[in-house]
Order: C-alpha cells, then structure tokens, then sequence
C-alpha cells in the first residue's frame, strides 16, 4: 500500500521524517544523519557569526534537495520571531520558518500567544509558516486561520526524550485540525515516532535524540524506518482499541426475549 | 572610525563599504546575512553600502538548530 | 472515525454478545458525559401546510388531511397545556411552508413561546443565514434539519416535488444556523428509508464537518424509524431493534458529547431500555397533530406520525426516577439572545 505523499504548501514530500540540526558533535556526523534517515526537511537556526572562530558553514553539509526551515530559536516574542525569519529569508535559502518563541529558561516551553502573532504577520508577507507550539486546540485553530502551513504540538519537554506525553492533546489536534500535523520535540526513540504515527501524525520532528546518539546516522536510519511503519500501520487502520466496559447488568437482553431458543 | 560589529566595539582605519566588512571579518561571504543599524542589507547591495561612525551592523549565518 | 466497512460490519453482526458489549459501553460513556440526566421536552405542531411532496410523511403536500394552522390565540392554548403538562423546552414544528409559514409567524410564535417555555427550538424548512438570525433574535435558541437520507438517488425518489427536493440546500442547513449564532443543532436520518450503514457513515461525516467549523456548538442526533401514519405503512422499515440499539450505542461511542434524541415513535418498552444505552433527550405527553393537545378531538387529528409512547410528562417523569435517572425540564435560561 503505497502513501501519498505530506504536501506542505503546495510541496510534496515522500519523508515524513524532519531533522534538527542542533547539538551534534560534528558536521560529518550530522551530513550522514541526514542522509542515512532520509530526511527532506532540517531545520537550522540563525546566529551572529562567531568572528574570531570562522566556523564551517552548516549548509555545506546539508544536501541541497534538502528544504530548509529555519528556526526562530532565540526569539522571546513575536517581534524578534519575525526579525530572525526576515533575516533568514534575506539569506536567499527560502521562507520556511519554523516559529519559535520561548521566554522559558526553565521549561523551554512555547509561547503560543506570541506564536499565533509571528504567524500572522509572517504568513501575510508570503513565509510558509510551520509553527511550534504546546497543543492546545484554540491556538492551532487561531494558526489556521493566522495561515499557518501545519501546526507543530510539542510530545514533552525540548530534549526530554520523554516521548508523548500530551498524547491525548495532540490526537485531538490531529482529529480537529485539517493541516499536516507534526509532532516536534521529545521524540526520545523511534518506537515514541512510530507512536505519533500510528496516531494518524503527518511528520514527525527529531534533534536532540539523533544528535546525541552513540551512533547518531544510524539511529537517524531506525527513527526513518519508524516513521514508516507507523504510518503504514496508521492506514492499514488499525482497530479500534475499545477499553472493555466492565459488565454490570445486561442491558441487552430484552431484545433476545421473545426469540425462541432454536 | 568607530563601528559595532555584533555587539563589539571594532575601530576601522579608513571607511569601508559592506562588502569590504564581510571579506575582512567574515571567513566566507557566502550565506551571510548583514542587518546594519536594524535594517536588513541584501547581499545585491553590499558594495554600495557604506558604514558610518557609531553604525551597528550585525552578521548572522545559518547553525545547527533544532 | 470509522470507515464505512467496519459501521457495516457492526451493524450487520447480529450475534447478542456483540450488541451487548456495544452497549455496555455506550452506557458507560453516556453516564461519564451525562451523568444520568435525560433531557425533556415537548413537540407542538402549528401548522401542518406543506409544499414537498415527501412519501413517508403524513403532511406530504398530496395527501388528503384537513390543512390547518394555528393563529396565535390558538397556539397560545397549546402552549399553556403542554407548559401545565411541566415541558419547558418546546419544538415548535410545521410542515415546509415559507407561504403559510414564514419567517414573521415563526417569529411571533418564538416570541410568544419565550413566555412559557425556556428553550425554543424549531423543526421547519430550511432557511437562509439571515432568517435563522432574526428568529434567534426572537428567541430561537435550536434547529432540526434531518436529512432524512444522504443517499441522492434514494433522496430523489422519496421527495417527489417542493422545496425539500433540493438536497444541497437542506445539507447546508446546519451550517447557515450555526452562522447565525443557532446554539443547538439536532440532524438525523430517517431508517428505513435507506441502506442504514451508508446513511450513518453520512449522517457521521456530516456531523464531523459541522463540528469542526463550529465547535461551539451543542449538536444532538435523532433515528427516527419509519412508521405507521393512522396505521398505514407508508413504506418498508427494516432496521429492526436489534440494530436500532446498534445504532445508538455506535454513535454514542464515536460521539461521545452527542446528544442523542429519542421520540415518541418508539414503544415504551425499548424507550425504556434505551435510556440505559445511550439516549439523553426524549418527548414526553407528545401530539402530533396541528391543534392536538386542546383544539381538536381525537378523531379529527391528523398526526404526522403514530405515536407508540403515549404516556403523559408525570408517568415518563416518573419512571425516570424510578429507574434513577434524573430528568431535566430546562438547561438554562435566557438573559439575552446575542452572538
């Protein structure tokens, strides 16, 4: 059974499968990351440029059918939010940004407020806008109408590898909200992946469990085959898990009544 | 004269365009993206863009992130 | 969300453990989501004037019944008997009429209803955006629009003639009242018209699609059975009881906020047992007839449908409590109707 392919403003994608490029010992370890999972779509973030390191540039080893999305790590409100995709979009590198905005040390948690205003105004200057948020189903609703081109509801904390664990959150995006829904931040290992897809998530988005891998490319490899089985297992349409209702008087029986036993 | 080159005070001996700031500090000039006293400068525009005394220019580029 | 083959295979098991374990669980959620309420309220029929031609039903425009419409001294009489009987949540029915029944008799009719009753709902023809906002304005708070069947060739076959002809326009109902700010919204299918499994999986869809454009709104469901009109068949009915249970405990399960509508269509007996599965709204001391609680004789009344549960508000309020559910006369009251 083959899948149609995640179409997120208007481009379409055969990996449901996103990388973050961050906190990886090295660029080799990141290009073959990339490669081994397959990923499409990596997300980078933007920062002054260290003047007395010279770093090698990042996007030397990001292959160039790769869409980039640019973070807007760094960002504590809508306005910076804004600044950082401008810049980035001057880059000549495209206008997909990923917003996100955390005035949170502590938590890193998103602000959906600020989120729904980077949105609005970026999606109006032409961005393809992929926000991050905590789910909460009248921000994304807001996103929607904001002209967000998915919503991205965060699993656990950023860097947590806890998995899903506003789970029932997100399905409930995922029933209510008619954009691609992809879960970003949490995703500690493949079977959590394999979980939000069985769920009926459109993509998933993994940094920090890859990047500090013993062996990041091949982990990168089983997060990309996870993705795939339980997206699978999502069409083939899985049954329906009924929680077994504990049986207390019958209350069917009168149906059966008049029916002579035969 | 005197410019801030993210956030750091650099002295300039003679006046510079932006294209001469990004060749002398920057390792490659590709993929940088200049912003001089909050305005975004497109690379097109660089050799034309000259700096002032007490101008804050700001030199980003892409890194890893998540 | 279901699909269609795994609706179709439920209602086509017939065997008693699967209907029971159904049930079991529709029960339990319908008790997690309302407690064990069951809401009341009474039918009126102002006026039995119908421009569609519609084959199941007793009003249908070719069908020789005394015509009549109830000016508002004569509703107003209705009104004090059934608000007497207790009911306080009224549905205001008449046949699809936009010439004997327009938009301002159904106004004056909310507006003298609001004096007796707290929540005023109508089963009316369809309507444009801006005529359900007048008549929320007036004190309309609830809408139902049953399509019936979402089966377009059967849909076509059924409805001969008249407005209710046009399938799309009565679809797009319940989004014209919910736009207009409508707070209660009930749809339903009519089995036995029908292949049952393709009118729920509709019926579903239709839901689903109404409840993401307008989430705030209170949607309820009804299941209608084909039925006797003055003892006469008008056409084959045959979903029997077995997958009318079915098909309550499976939309409780997939809607689980839902309210779900049971009328006086159905014997007292499975009324009762159904309280338990999964129905949280119900008529009681129903007529359906145009002028049928106070103006006409028995003999003289043209019911749009027979009624099987004839038991008055005090005997169903009764049994209620005796089988521990508590019944529910008003939700809440109006202050002032805005969007």
């Amino acid at each position: 059974m083959t899948d149609t392919p995640l179409v997120i403003a208007g481009k379409s994608f055969t990996s449901r499968f996103f990388l973050g490029t961050g906190k990886f010992k090295n660029k080799k370890d990141l290009a073959d990351s990339i490669t081994a999972g397959g990923s499409q779509i990596v997300t980078v973030a933007l920062r002054r440029i260290d003047l007395e390191r010279h770093e090698e540039n990042i996007l030397g080893f990001v292959p160039p059918h790769v869409t980039l999305l640019t973070n807007t790590s760094g960002a504590r409100n809508a306005q910076e939010a804004v600044r950082i995709a401008r810049l980035a979009k001057a880059s000549g590198c495209g206008n997909w940004v990923k917003i996100e905005v955390i005035n949170d040390s502590k938590y890193l948690l998103p602000d959906n407020h600020e989120t729904i205003k980077a949105t609005e105004i970026l999606s109006a200057e032409g961005f393809v806008v992929l926000p991050y948020i905590s789910p909460d189903l009248y921000a994304a609703r807001a996103l929607v109408k904001a002209g967000a081109a998915t919503v991205m509801p965060l699993g656990s904390f950023i860097g947590s590898n806890q998995g899903l664990k506003t789970k029932e959150f997100i399905q409930v995006l995922i029933n209510e909200i008619d954009l691609p829904i992809v879960v970003d931040a949490g995703i500690g290992a493949p079977s959590q992946a394999a979980e939000a897809m069985e769920m009926g998530a459109d993509a998933v988005l993994v940094n920090t469990a890859v990047a500090t891998a013993q062996n990041p490319a091949v982990l990168a490899r089983a997060f990309a085959l996870a993705v795939e089985a339980g997206r699978m297992a999502y069409l083939s349409g899985l049954p329906l898990q009924h929680s077994m209702a504990k049986a207390s008087s019958p209350l069917t029986g009168f149906l059966y009544d008049d029916i002579p036993a035969n | 004269m005197n410019i801030v080159i993210n956030g750091k005070s650099q002295q300039l001996t003679s006046s510079k365009n932006l294209s001469d700031i990004v060749s002398a500090f920057c390792k490659q000039s590709k993929h940088v993206i200049t912003e001089l006293n909050g305005t975004i400068v497109p690379s097109d525009q660089w050799a034309q863009t000259n700096l002032q005394d007490g101008d804050a220019l700001e030199l980003v580029t892409f890194v890893g992130g998540g | 969300m279901m699909t269609f083959q795994q609706i179709k295979n439920i209602l086509n098991d017939k065997s008693h453990k699967a209907v029971e374990e159904l049930a079991q669980e529709a029960a339990q959620l319908t008790r997690q989501h309302f407690g064990r309420t069951i809401s009341l309220y009474g039918p009126l029929y102002l006026s039995n004037f119908c421009s569609s031609h519609c084959t199941y039903c007793g009003f249908h425009s070719h069908n020789k019944i005394q015509r009549m419409k109830l000016e508002p001294e004569q509703y107003r009489k209705e009104m004090r008997f059934i608000h007497a009987q207790g009911i306080r949540n009224i549905l205001m029915l008449t046949g699809e009429s936009y010439k004997h029944t327009p938009v301002s008799y159904l106004k004056e009719a909310a507006l003298i209803a609001s004096e007796y009753f707290q929540g005023i709902a109508l089963e009316v023809h369809p309507m444009e955006t801006s005529e359900y906002k007048e008549l929320f304005a007036a004190g309309v708070d609830g809408i139902a629009v049953y399509q019936e069947t979402y089966d377009r060739a059967r849909y076509a076959q059924v409805h001969l003639s008249g407005y209710k002809k046009n399938y799309d326009f009565r679809y797009a109902t319940p989004y014209r009242a919910a736009e207009a700010g409508m707070r209660q919204i009930s749809l339903g299918i009519l089995l036995g018209l029908s292949n049952p499994s393709q009118d729920l999986f509709a019926l579903y869809q239709h839901l689903r699609e109404l409840e993401k454009s307008f989430p705030g709104v209170e949607y309820s469901v009804s299941f209608p059975r084909l039925r006797t009109v003055k003892s006469a068949t008008l056409t084959s009915g045959d979903v029997d009881d077995v997958q009318f249970v079915k098909i309550i405990a499976l939309t409780r399960l997939l809607f689980p906020r839902v309210g779900i509508n049971l009328s006086t269509r159905e014997e007292p007996k499975l009324r009762d047992h159904l309280l338990e599965i999964g129905i949280t709204r119900m008529s009681a001391g129903s007529n359906t007839s145009v002028g049928g609680y106070t103006l006409l004789e028995e003999k003289y009344q043209d019911p749009q449908f027979d009624i099987k549960d004839e038991r008055s508000v005090d005997e169903i309020v009764k049994l209620l409590k005796a089988k521990n559910f508590d019944p529910v006369f008003t939700d809440w009251r109006h202050i002032e109707n805005s969007l």
